[in-house]
């Protein structure tokens, strides 16, 4: 039995090491944000020396879902779609603050945080956030890929 | 000075249609009639005067049932290299105003615009519909009667 | 002006949404489009996924704070933004701005007008193909950023252009940043230069490619880079100068066709001039140096307790991020005419006078408020003429703020220039135009 735990958990530890060292991302880019995601994702401050750097265009290929700028109800359902595209396992970071909690637009148009439309992973506060944080809001979520329990049944997230 | 021939000329021209001209802050104001707008607006973009391009429409809220509306146009023409700023009052219970989408082309987006953010009605707009806000939107945003802070979400939020 | 797309395709097209989340798309932009194979029969485009209500915000927020909103409509290049909205404030208060403030205000201007122009035809050459032009013009951003960041504290969304002057002064060994700077940039465009001007796989893509007339292009209220593409010389700059633009040195580069490679040629040779007018502004800045040692400074708690007896007559010592904006710089890079901007730190911390100055600036009600009436003023933005039009009502915030964005106009002629040809001419198209969010949608 214990024998047992022993492979599972170094299963788990072996598909959290491959998946947080692999993630690909999709850009969600709306606003200003998309600006220091540029910047993040040059060469400057590399996203791709932590296995980030692949971006996929289709949520059907991606991980990491990158909401990057201010969502507006307008935009809701095409954000809300496109995570429902995506297949488990998956991942949400929110970048910027009008994401977090719709920033210095407290109006009629802006959601006020994209966790009132899906679940949120990481959140990175900043208007903009500069490249480093960014960088640390990603290491942040590979850690937490390597702690969470890894999910290799069929099984969907509730 | 060729500003003031200018102006002179367009006093004479539009007198029946002009309300007032004056000068605010530097820039060259006209207030015109609601009914003559279309006959001083055609009569602008074409020779002597040539203001060839529609630089901005908008619209501002006074919130009197009177005159709620104040439809505000800038003008520049480029051959003169002078702005001119026209102004017209529309009542608050049915503002509706002449299109200018055949004059200038980007009339038509702009229209749209000040259509769904105040509610005004451009008669002859080939498709007058919202553009900024999305359908199922009720209101109109930039009314000072609509509240700043309320929200229509499209989808049921969580939490 | 157009048809609306048909909701049901036809037997011979079809219907294809180009959605707004794409990867050409720059942000939010729907073109729906009728295909008849690769050729686009009908095209449509929706617009105002970014709306994020900042007219409305602009009539609840008093004119200081409503500063940091106008960064975020032109996102590249937020000082122009700032300049655009802190003039158009100025002409209708009557100040006049010193010197040593303007020359600064054209170099971050011409600062982020390059940002606005690398970042366009970094993107626009990504999409097409180009990843290497998109890296190289990224690594020429970081370099003008880093001067923006060491002036202003942020590298982007900076506030820094205020009403009445700039907020502080330049950092000490700003000028050895701009030339490293200009230096770097020069190297990327001679780069792009031999990568992009005569690539055939470049002028296919973007020669007589979504070109525009000059009647439509002024019709349609087209202004800027796209327009003077067309050929028409029309640049605010130089039609209505303001800051020290008439006294500077520089050249309108202008296009034949109105096509893709023509806006993107007429870009490149822009960001010469704005090198240029960088290096004329930044010889003619004088070195300001502090006037006494940095060893007589006291600190603030330490002035309020000798104030109490006599005013200390040594300078104080101020957080580092409040660095150039001591009291000594104010009559250099603030008005001396009206009060219409935050009282230096100095005075807020040591006297009743200036406390109560910071607080009356702040509190509802009073701070900036200019007399009744209406302006317009409008500045030279990356896209094109970025003007403003303010209604005052005599009260604290304004009654109406509108944006005349430049990309309004030029976008709503996209459906337009891409009706009738292939598929894949709408990515150049759209990336040569320029389009915004922030400004687009407001």
């Amino acid at each position: 039995m214990s024998g047992l735990d022993f492979l599972t958990t170094r299963l788990e530890t072996a598909l959290g090491w491959g998946r947080k060292y692999s993630l690909f991302h999709y850009p969600f880019i709306t606003a200003c944000c998309g600006m220091e995601y540029m910047s993040a994702a040059c060469a400057h401050f590399d996203i791709d020396r932590f296995g980030a750097g692949l971006t996929r265009f289709s949520p059907r290929q991606a991980d990491l879902l990158l909401v990057v700028g201010t969502i507006s109800h307008k935009l809701a359902p095409v954000l809300k779609t496109v995570y429902e595209q995506m297949l488990e396992p998956k991942w949400v970071i929110a970048f910027g603050a009008c994401t977090v909690s719709g920033g210095i637009y407290q109006n009629y148009a802006a959601v006020q945080g994209i966790d009132k439309i899906i679940p949120v992973d990481i959140y990175i506060p900043g208007c903009p956030p500069r490249p480093e944080m960014v960088l640390d809001g990603l290491l942040k979520l590979q850690e937490k890929i390597q702690k969470q329990p890894q999910d290799w049944r069929w099984k969907k997230k509730t | 000075m060729e500003k003031e021939n200018l102006i002179d000329e367009i006093r004479q021209r539009f007198s029946a249609e002009l309300e007032s001209d004056t000068e605010t802050f530097g820039d060259q104001v006209l207030v015109v009639r609601r009914e003559g707008l279309r006959a001083v607006m055609a009569g602008l973009k074409g020779l002597p005067f040539d203001y060839a391009v529609l630089l901005d429409l908008t619209c501002v809220d006074f919130l009197e049932s009177e005159s709620r509306f104040e439809m505000v146009y800038h003008l520049y023409s480029l051959s003169r290299n002078r702005r001119l700023r026209l102004k017209v009052s529309l009542p608050g219970a049915n503002p509706v105003v002449d299109s200018f989408a055949g004059l200038w082309k980007n009339a038509d987006w702009l229209e749209r615009e000040v259509f769904d953010m105040f509610g005004v009605a451009f008669a002859g707009h080939p498709d007058l519909r919202r553009i900024l806000m999305y359908e199922g939107f009720e209101g109109h945003p930039l009314r000072k009667s609509y509240p700043w802070r309320k929200e229509q979400p499209r989808i049921p939020l969580r939490d | 002006m157009g048809l609306r797309i048909q909701k049901e395709a036809r037997p011979e097209s079809m219907l294809i949404n180009m959605g707004p989340s794409h990867p050409a798309m720059h942000g939010t932009f729907r073109i729906m489009l009728e295909l008849d194979g690769e050729k686009i029969l009908n095209a449509e485009t929706e617009i105002g996924y970014l709306h994020r209500g900042f007219e409305k915000t602009c009539e609840n927020k008093t004119y200081f704070n409503l500063l940091p909103y106008t960064d975020r409509l032109n996102y590249v290049s937020p000082q122009i933004n700032n300049l655009g909205y802190a003039m158009t404030m100025e002409k209708m208060l009557g100040v006049r701005v010193p010197e040593r403030a303007q020359m600064i205000r054209v170099l971050m201007c011409e600062l982020s007008r390059i940002s606005d122009h690398l970042t366009c035809l970094a993107a626009m050459a990504m999409e097409n193909g180009a990843f290497t032009v998109f890296l190289y013009m990224m690594k020429a951003r970081e370099f003008l950023w880093n001067v923006i960041e060491f002036t202003t504290g942020s590298r982007m969304t900076t506030s820094y252009i205020r009403i009445g002057g700039v907020r502080a002064d330049l950092y000490e060994g700003w000028r050895d940043s701009v030339k490293t700077a200009v230096c770097e940039t020069r190297a990327v465009l001679k780069d792009v230069h031999g990568l992009l001007d005569r690539n055939p796989i470049f002028l296919n893509r973007t020669r007589g490619v979504g070109a525009i007339s000059r009647e439509d292009a002024l019709s349609y209220g087209w202004t800027g880079p796209c327009l003077r593409s067309t050929g028409i010389l029309y640049d605010v700059r130089k039609a209505h100068p303001y800051l020290l633009y008439d006294r500077l040195d520089f050249d309108i580069p202008l296009g034949d066709h109105g096509d893709n490679y023509d806006r993107y040629k007429v870009r490149m040779l822009e960001m010469e001039q704005s090198l240029r007018l960088i290096e004329q502004v930044a010889a003619l800045i004088p070195d300001a140096a502090l006037p006494g040692k940095a060893d007589e400074e006291i600190e603030p708690a330490e002035a309020i307790r000798r104030g109490r007896m006599s005013k200390p007559s040594e300078r104080i010592r101020l957080s580092p991020n409040l660095e150039g904006s001591e009291k000594v710089r104010y009559p250099k890079i603030l008005t001396v005419d009206a009060p219409v901007f935050v009282p230096p730190k100095e005075d807020t911390y040591t006297t009743m006078e200036g406390l109560i100055s910071h607080f009356l600036f702040f509190m509802d009600g009073y701070g900036i408020r200019p007399p009744k009436g209406d302006v317009y003023f409008s500045v030279e933005g990356g896209n094109g003429e970025v003007g403003f039009y303010i209604v005052s009502d005599g009260t604290d915030r304004p009654y109406r703020l509108h944006l005349r964005a430049p990309c309004f106009h030029i976008v709503s002629a996209l459906e337009q220039l891409i009706r009738g040809r292939l598929l894949a001419d709408v990515i150049p198209t759209f990336g040569s135009m320029n389009m915004i969010g922030g400004e687009l949608d407001r």
